[in-house]
């Protein structure tokens, strides 16, 4: 039996290190799924992701697990008959996405709405903005640990569901706007409704901002994690709070006006490192200004008409369809062949809490659109995860979902 | 585009054509072998936000597919909306490399419409699973879809959707599209 000796060189130890880096680095890579149905995606939402160890190494968003051919069924019906599909858009601020497709019909029609049905419309889109914010904040402070600040939140939205409520005859669904204005007028009450919520939310607004601004654990999961910088963002086409987080303040209700937007006063609240931090301060202080709004909408809330004066287009009141000839006649035709649109097309972006929904409507004439499309905010603000995500450690994946702070109804349409 | 003057420039404006303008909206029109070097010098010109990348089939006509893209200058606070067209199979250019958010967008045309995207590091279905063999935006898809035979596939089976009694077919006149001045048992499901 002989016996081998080895001789062992130990030598520099980190030139070894060095030399051995390579093949210590080939740990295997492990894929993981989450969703599409999982709490943090906030919906069905689909990641693929390529771990090293902790870290994600590559990200694949798979997106379209809620399509249901939104656009297709444009096509296939009449412009008033499209209202409701609006509403199972973004489906938190279902009031928001009506105003939104009522003023792209009717800017394809080339109406100017009479100044009652703009403030109407004004406060509409200021309270889905409030509620849609408060849902996206107690949803993220839930991914990241804050189990309360949920609760609170509801409250809050509760008061706003029972003024939509009192609005539109509807909490959730509320497919309130025609083309050329609304349903019906303000209800009795409403306005002072809104008035004693606007007053009271400051002061719950305070509250939310001490429970999360020096949390410790909010703020370590938050700070300098998820950043996007303001060109990248703006490269990606991100929109809304994701977009003004980074230190962009594009707003279209700021940059491009509508529905008297540039005669209220408010301010755009804008990040500086766009991390999910920034989004999160940058959402509790559109809250603000949206209070601002709503209060200086109340005050000047004119009276008058609440509908375009088109009858031939615009859907007639109904107890002068119930007792007038022509008013029939008017009722029955926009109801069977749909306001009858000039060929052309148009697009038009409104600021909704997730970013700019745009309708691009392309017509041929008649009461049925050649083609919509929706521009959805939230697919766009998708659109970055892959970039995003790499770099970061899974732990890390809640609180930069959180903060983008999107709707999958609204993104796979 | 007008302070820059060199002739590139001007044999670029010139493939343009301008549309007429509607609702206040500019629309230009241009061949889609220009497409990407115009998007590059309107970037440059400050148009820095691509909005929207819409697919459009005008079936029926000859170049059947229209690209819609909505663009944005934030600092001047302009819009425009460049067009181009293409045929069946003919693919468009991408633009991805000039705007990163155009990779979705042109995706979703590709799966909806069916327009391909040439020079698009990774043009897979989105909406759409992987393997489906339509693309549901054309004018001829019908409504109510077409079976795949896909066996993994849960819901393949058509809707009955079109035809039924509150839904208005599209057809180009309105006494064809009203639901009920089609015959009854046309109407019932």
């Amino acid at each position: 039996m002989s016996t081998a000796t080895t001789t062992l060189e130990i030598g520099d130890t980190l030139a070894r290190t060095a030399e051995m880096a390579p093949q210590l680095d080939v740990g295997e890579k492990l894929v993981l799924n989450i969703g599409p149905s999982h709490p943090s995606t906030h919906g069905v939402l689909r990641l693929i992701l390529e771990l090293d160890g902790e870290v994600i190494t590559k990200a694949d968003t798979d997106v379209g697990y809620l399509h249901r051919g939104d656009e297709k069924i444009a096509e296939n019906m009449t412009w008033n008959q499209f209202v409701p599909y609006t509403d199972r858009l973004d489906y938190l601020a279902p009031l928001a996405n009506n105003v939104a497709y009522a003023c792209a019909v009717e800017k394809l029609m080339g109406y100017d709405l009479p100044p009652r049905a703009k403030v109407t419309r004004v406060i509409c889109c200021e309270l889905a903005r409030i509620s849609a914010h408060l849902l996206g904040l107690g949803a993220f402070a839930m991914d990241v640990g804050a189990m309360t600040m949920f609760l609170y939140t509801f409250t809050e939205r509760e008061k706003i569901y029972n003024l939509i409520e009192l609005l539109t005859g509807a909490r959730f669904t509320t497919s309130f706007t025609r083309v050329g204005g609304q349903t019906r007028d303000l209800p009795p009450g409403f306005l002072e409704g809104v008035k004693e919520f606007s007053e009271q939310f400051v002061g719950r607004l305070d509250e939310f901002g001490k429970m999360l601004n020096r949390n410790r654990i909010f703020v370590d999961r938050t700070k300098d994690v998820g950043v996007i910088s303001a060109e990248r963002a703006l490269d990606f086409g991100l929109t809304g709070p994701n977009l003004r987080g980074s230190g962009n303040d594009y707003d279209v209700r700021k940059y491009f006006p509508y529905l008297g937007y540039e005669t209220y006063d408010f301010e755009v609240p804008v990040g500086q490192t766009g991390d999910c931090y920034d989004r999160f301060a940058v959402r509790m202080e559109e809250m603000r200004q949206s209070v601002k709004i709503l209060l200086q909408a109340v005050a000047k809330m004119p009276g008058g008409a609440w509908m375009v004066d088109d009858p031939k287009n615009v859907l007639p009141p109904k107890d002068k369809v119930l007792t007038k000839m022509e008013e029939l006649i008017h009722q029955f035709l926009v109801v069977t062949q749909g306001p009858d649109a000039p060929p052309g097309e148009v697009y038009f972006g409104a600021e909704n809490p997730k970013g700019e929904l745009g309708f691009y409507l392309n017509s041929r004439g008649g009461g049925v659109p050649h083609r919509l499309k929706i521009r959805a905010p939230s697919f766009c603000n998708l659109g970055i995860l892959n970039t995003l995500l790499p770099g970061h450690t899974v732990s890390d994946v809640p609180a930069i979902l959180g903060s983008i702070d999107f709707v999958m109804g609204e993104c796979d349409r | 585009m007008s302070e820059v003057a060199d002739e590139a420039a001007a044999d670029l404006i010139s493939a343009v054509k301008i549309l007429p303008e509607f609702r206040g909206e500019t629309t230009w029109e241009v061949p889609k072998d220009r497409l990407v070097e115009l998007m590059g010098a309107l970037k440059k010109e400050g148009m820095s936000y691509l909005v929207d990348i819409t697919a459009v089939d005008n079936h029926g006509e000859d170049p059947r597919f229209e690209v819609v893209y909505e663009l944005c200058d934030l600092a001047g606070r302009r819009h425009l909306r460049v067009k181009t067209r293409t045929r069946e199979g003919e693919p468009v250019p991408s633009v991805c490399s000039i705007w990163s958010g155009a990779d979705w967008h042109e995706r979703e045309a590709w799966d909806m419409v069916g327009v391909k995207f040439s020079g698009h590091p990774d043009l897979r279905r989105i909406l759409m699973w992987d393997g489906y063999p339509h693309h549901p935006l054309r004018k001829d898809f019908p409504l109510e879809g077409l079976t795949t035979e896909m066996p993994d596939i849960a819901f393949t089976a058509k809707a009955p959707l079109e035809g039924g009694p509150f839904v208005t077919s599209p057809a180009p006149f309105s006494h064809e599209r009203e639901p009920r001045a089609r015959p009854a048992e046309e109407r019932s499901l």
